[in-house]
């Protein structure tokens, strides 16, 4: 114990004698946060909805046909009661649901006018906004068509719904992804310089010559980094709550369990990279090309992931931000439970654990 | 006399090139004990192997009565160590890296405290001890880094050329602090290529392409070999090498 703790607070003090890492540290969300808090447009193909038909009658059935007929959308038969549709958006397996009244083709006739109802994800603005506007078009074509050759106009209003995030504000999408990245990119690139350092320095001999263990210069290493990683957190969730004023919908301690999760899956990742690296410069590149290029593309932060070539899909199920970038929008966002979030968790667990097998495994405890 | 290091036909091996070749000595206890070679001759990889950090190919080692082989673990609680490269840290202060050595090695808070105030004493480092290492001159960071390397107390003390690139007065003090260090009982086991510190151990080996070409007092070798100072001893063995040095 005592040899860990003086170990650790060597840590620290390196830590703290290091301005450029300290930046790097905090300055990063900061920086992010203004930098991806822009709203990217993107376009979506076969996005997953659901259509409740109450009507089943002649005007519905043919916006039904004109739907599914458009590639931007790939209607679920299963769901066709209301309480399913909204067991699917808490679960996220539709983006839209577009639910036609009873009566919908005899109002239009009689009454000239008919609404229906256009529910949406908005946890993702743009997607939402996106997916409700192609209905929104795909319904005034319908009603152009309707009206030809009719000398009374006709209407039918979509009236859409935001779920989630009814002020479809960006923040609630980027925040997540910001989580994602900041954690991540800190605690990978931040630990896998601090063990190929000793190397270089030649303090590496000492300790190997020491009777430290490996695993307690990886548990000291990661320390550090833990706690800075933790303030990190709060400070992010601080500056989305009050800066942004986005309410964190569900329990604060599952997301910061959460986040803690995924702050150890990243360290462990580092400290990996560190092991198996012989220069600073080598860590730092490999953790900069190997997490931020995945986590900026493959998380669905900025791209949704259903969008991509199957291969790129596949890949992206290696990506830890993409794990967790779901679990923070279900707690965040949706106010889900951990009866939710479980499988992506244990993915989380898994792949944390797998990292540091490999990293002692790699730690070579002689020269050579 | 009491053994505290002992060889038989130690080897180790690089793929097909013998960097250190059964090699057979013994080293007694409070001995300071001078590991002389020309650059390549293998001293270092010698020491690392005594050490733990290099698994011999072949022979037998003990070291303070632990196998290098299956003890290793047990031979690093007994030693301490000062590499080639300067091998304390840079952005900690003097007291802080005493704080963290002493820690690593089991000390106790008091005992690390007693050591950090005798420490500094005896480098004169009292007003520096605040300071990051990185700010001495290296004389300093040298005579520093042995008196941590033996802050524990340990049975042994492998020092790789502890003197590289400090000026003769500056070598002068480091050795008196060797001294200290063997009159306390810990063995000394060093290796340089300075000649004229082949002076100052109780004996010296002398090795050449990997192999021990002589090893005795230095009043010793110079009797066998008829000369005057160890350097002629040493260019006598060094002009049979075959390989350069590095």
């Amino acid at each position: 114990m005592k040899q860990l703790f003086s170990f650790v607070k060597k840590e620290f003090y390196q830590v703290f004698r290091d301005p450029k890492s300290l930046v790097m540290l905090f300055g990063m969300p900061i920086i992010q946060i203004v930098l991806f808090g822009f709203a990217l447009t993107n376009e979506i193909k076969n996005a997953n909805i659901a259509v409740v038909d109450n009507a089943k009658d002649l005007a519905s059935q043919q916006i039904i046909n004109k739907i599914v007929g458009s590639k931007f959308f790939s209607v679920q038969k299963n769901l066709v009661s209301s309480s399913q549709i909204d067991a699917a958006f808490k679960e996220g397996k539709i983006k839209l649901a577009v639910v036609f009244p009873a009566n919908f083709n005899a109002d239009l006739l009689h009454l000239n006018k008919t609404s229906m109802q256009v529910i949406a994800d908005a946890s993702d603005p743009n997607t939402s906004l996106t997916l409700s506007s192609y209905i929104a078009a795909i319904v005034a074509d319908y009603q152009t068509q309707f009206s030809v050759g009719k000398s009374i106009p006709y209407s039918i209003k979509p009236e859409v719904r935001m779920l989630f995030n009814p002020d479809l504000r960006g923040a609630p999408n980027f925040v997540p992804g910001v989580m994602a990245m900041v954690l991540l990119l800190v605690c990978v690139m931040m630990t896998s310089v601090s063990i190929v350092r000793e190397k270089e320095m030649g303090t590496m001999e000492i300790l190997l010559v020491s009777p430290v263990k490996p695993l307690m210069v990886i548990v000291a290493k990661a320390i550090p980094y833990l706690v800075l990683s933790l303030i990190n957190l709060a400070a992010i969730l601080l500056l989305s709550v009050y800066a942004l004023e986005l309410p964190i919908k569900g329990s604060v301690l599952l997301l910061v369990g959460e986040s803690t999760l995924l702050i150890i899956t990243a360290l462990s990742l580092g400290l990996l990279v560190s092991t198996v690296t012989s220069s600073q410069q080598a860590a730092m590149f490999i953790s900069f090309i190997g997490m931020m290029l995945p986590t900026l593309l493959l998380s669905g932060y900025m791209f949704p992931i259903e969008n991509m070539p199957v291969a790129l899909q596949v890949i992206s199920n290696i990506v830890p931000a993409k794990w967790y970038y779901i679990i923070v929008k279900a707690v965040m966002l949706k106010g889900l439970g951990i009866a939710s979030i479980w499988k992506e968790t244990l993915i989380l667990a898994g792949m944390t654990v797998f990292f540091l097998v490999v990293a002692l495994r790699k730690f070579k405890i002689r020269l050579e | 006399m009491e053994t505290v290091i002992k060889t038989n036909k130690l080897t180790k091996r690089f793929a097909d090139f013998v960097a250190v070749d059964e090699i057979s000595f013994d080293v007694h206890k409070g001995e300071i004990f001078g590991f002389l070679g020309a650059n390549g001759a293998g001293k270092t990889t010698a020491m690392r192997m005594l050490c733990g950090l290099s698994v011999p190919t072949s022979g037998e080692a003990t070291v303070a009565g632990f196998d290098v082989f299956t003890q290793p673990e047990e031979i690093k609680k007994n030693i301490g160590y000062m590499s080639q490269k300067f091998s304390l840290y840079e952005d900690l202060t003097v007291l802080e890296n005493i704080q963290f050595y002493g820690g690593i090695y089991g000390l106790t808070n008091r005992e690390i405290k007693e050591k950090s105030a005798e420490l500094t004493e005896k480098l004169g480092l009292q007003k520096e001890a605040k300071k990051l290492v990185r700010s001495l001159p290296l004389g300093w960071k040298q005579k520093l880094s042995f008196l941590v390397a033996i802050v524990h107390q340990p049975k042994i003390v492998f020092l790789d050329e502890p003197t590289g690139g400090v000026d003769p007065s500056m070598r002068r003090e480091f050795w008196d602090l060797i001294y200290d260090a063997a009159d306390k009982g810990i063995t000394i086991f060093v290796t340089t290529h300075y000649l004229d510190e082949a002076e100052y151990c109780n004996r010296v080996t002398i090795m050449v392409d990997g192999k021990i070409e002589a090893l005795d007092s230095p009043s010793g070798l110079r009797e066998k070999f008829g000369v005057q100072k160890i350097d002629e001893v040493f260019y006598q063995l060094a002009r049979k090498a075959k390989r350069s040095g590095d």
